[in-house]
């Protein structure tokens, strides 16, 4: 069912072209998100299903789109997607949506999807647009969750919000253990990002 | 008055873009490679930011509030961004060759800067606040004074990043790390530094 072009679109921006560690797009958000893992699997989902659908969108209408307004009408298709999932997250998790705040607004302008947009989308046939969204959200998705995942372990000592590390480590139960505040901090996301592309550039190159 | 002061130096410090909310980070990263070029996009981003807000606070005041449609201002926003981006650029190009010829490439950018959007939803979620916080947006010179500040705020950061990469050239950074990740470990520790004006009050 998958041709070869539509497997490379979809695989690619998982490891060796992912839109975080390679093409540096769309880190704004992917470091604001990450203090706990719930937010950031909440939007880790709900990039991947805007980066989806608006290639899908705009590539069933690349063909009518006048050249120099393209970019308005990428930013309309994308800004009513944004405004659709915002208000299901407004009903269906409010907390969550709240904790996300402006970030969830600011998807529509996180660089991945104009990124994808028209890089991809402009050029390319529907289904091998929708798989290459699926792969870049996803790829994006991946890359929260590791970051998230250490920030809540180690900044607060929990995962989804269940405590992992027994309380009875803690200094202040008479154990030897505390949370690593720092984590909590912003400018922490930055050094654990730099951290992964670190790893991601090492492993690559031995490959090669 | 003292409130708008309050507000634009905090949101070049405080609440600075980059450090404390990492908005516009894309063209942060890949733009800040020396110290002219960040410098012309940044004067882009505080030109843009401050026609922009004020506007967009104006019709989330007395159009998108009164009317009940809160619901539209993403897509009321972003369409008002970069008609007043691509407004700019034809006026720039009109009057004064000279700054567009400095300014000219980054315009366009400027219209997915994430800074530019995220001042227009922060301004969105400050008029909501009561006049008695430090945060609030009440009228619309504390609009004009965070749209300035918060593009002050980000056009420092670029600068300042800029001077410390061109310095970096010459160091013997580990291969996998250097370019990008290094850049990253850099953005982290200067906004531990800036950590320190959180404590800020005026």
């Amino acid at each position: 069912m998958l041709s070869k072009n539509t497997k490379e679109a979809f695989l690619n921006p998982l490891n060796l072209n992912n839109p975080v560690l390679v093409q540096i797009l769309g880190i704004c958000s992917a470091l604001a998100v990450t203090v706990q893992l719930k937010p950031a699997l909440v939007m880790g989902v709900s990039v991947t299903i805007i980066v989806a659908l608006s290639n899908v969108v705009i590539s069933l209408i690349r063909k009518s789109i006048p050249m120099r307004i393209r970019i308005i009408v990428q930013l309309v298709v994308v800004a009513a997607l944004v405004t659709i999932v915002s208000e299901i997250l407004k009903a269906f998790a409010y907390d969550v949506a709240m904790q996300l705040s402006v970030y969830i607004g600011l998807i529509i302008t996180n660089c991945i999807l104009m990124g994808r947009l028209e890089a991809f989308a402009m050029t390319n046939s529907p289904m091998e647009s929708l798989m290459d969204g699926l792969g870049n959200g996803l790829g994006y998705a991946a890359i929260l969750i590791i970051v998230a995942f250490f920030r809540e372990l180690l900044g607060s000592g929990k995962l989804l919000g269940y405590q992992i590390i027994p309380e009875s480590w803690y200094i202040t139960n008479g154990g030897w253990y505390e949370n690593c505040g720092m984590m909590l901090m912003p400018a922490m996301a930055l050094i654990l990002v730099g951290c992964v592309i670190w790893i991601h550039r090492s492993i690559n190159e031995e490959k090669k | 008055m003292e409130h708008a002061i309050s507000l634009f130096v905090r949101s070049i410090f405080a609440d600075n873009m980059i450090f404390a909310f990492f908005l516009g980070m894309c063209s942060y990263l890949a733009v800040s490679k020396d110290v002219k070029t960040a410098a012309g996009l940044g004067v882009a981003v505080i030109f843009v930011q401050t026609i922009t807000l004020p506007i967009n606070y104006l019709l989330q005041v007395y159009v998108l509030t009164p009317l009940g449609l809160g619901y539209l201002s993403f897509i009321l926003f972003i369409a008002v961004i970069a008609a007043i981006v691509q407004l700019v650029e034809m006026v720039v190009e009109k009057f004064s060759p000279t700054l567009y010829n400095s300014l000219g490439i980054f315009l366009p950018l400027i219209a997915v800067n994430c800074a530019i959007m995220g001042g227009s939803l922060f301004m969105q979620q400050r008029v909501l606040l009561d006049a008695e916080n430090v945060k609030a947006i009440a009228n619309l010179g504390d609009a004009f004074a965070f749209a300035i500040g918060s593009g002050l705020g980000w056009m420092l950061a670029i600068v300042a990043l800029a001077g410390i990469r061109e310095k970096m050239e010459y160091n013997d950074v580990p291969k996998p790390l250097q370019g990008i990740g290094i850049t990253f470990i850099t953005v982290g520790l200067m906004a531990l530094a800036f950590m320190c004006f959180s404590g800020l009050n005026i």
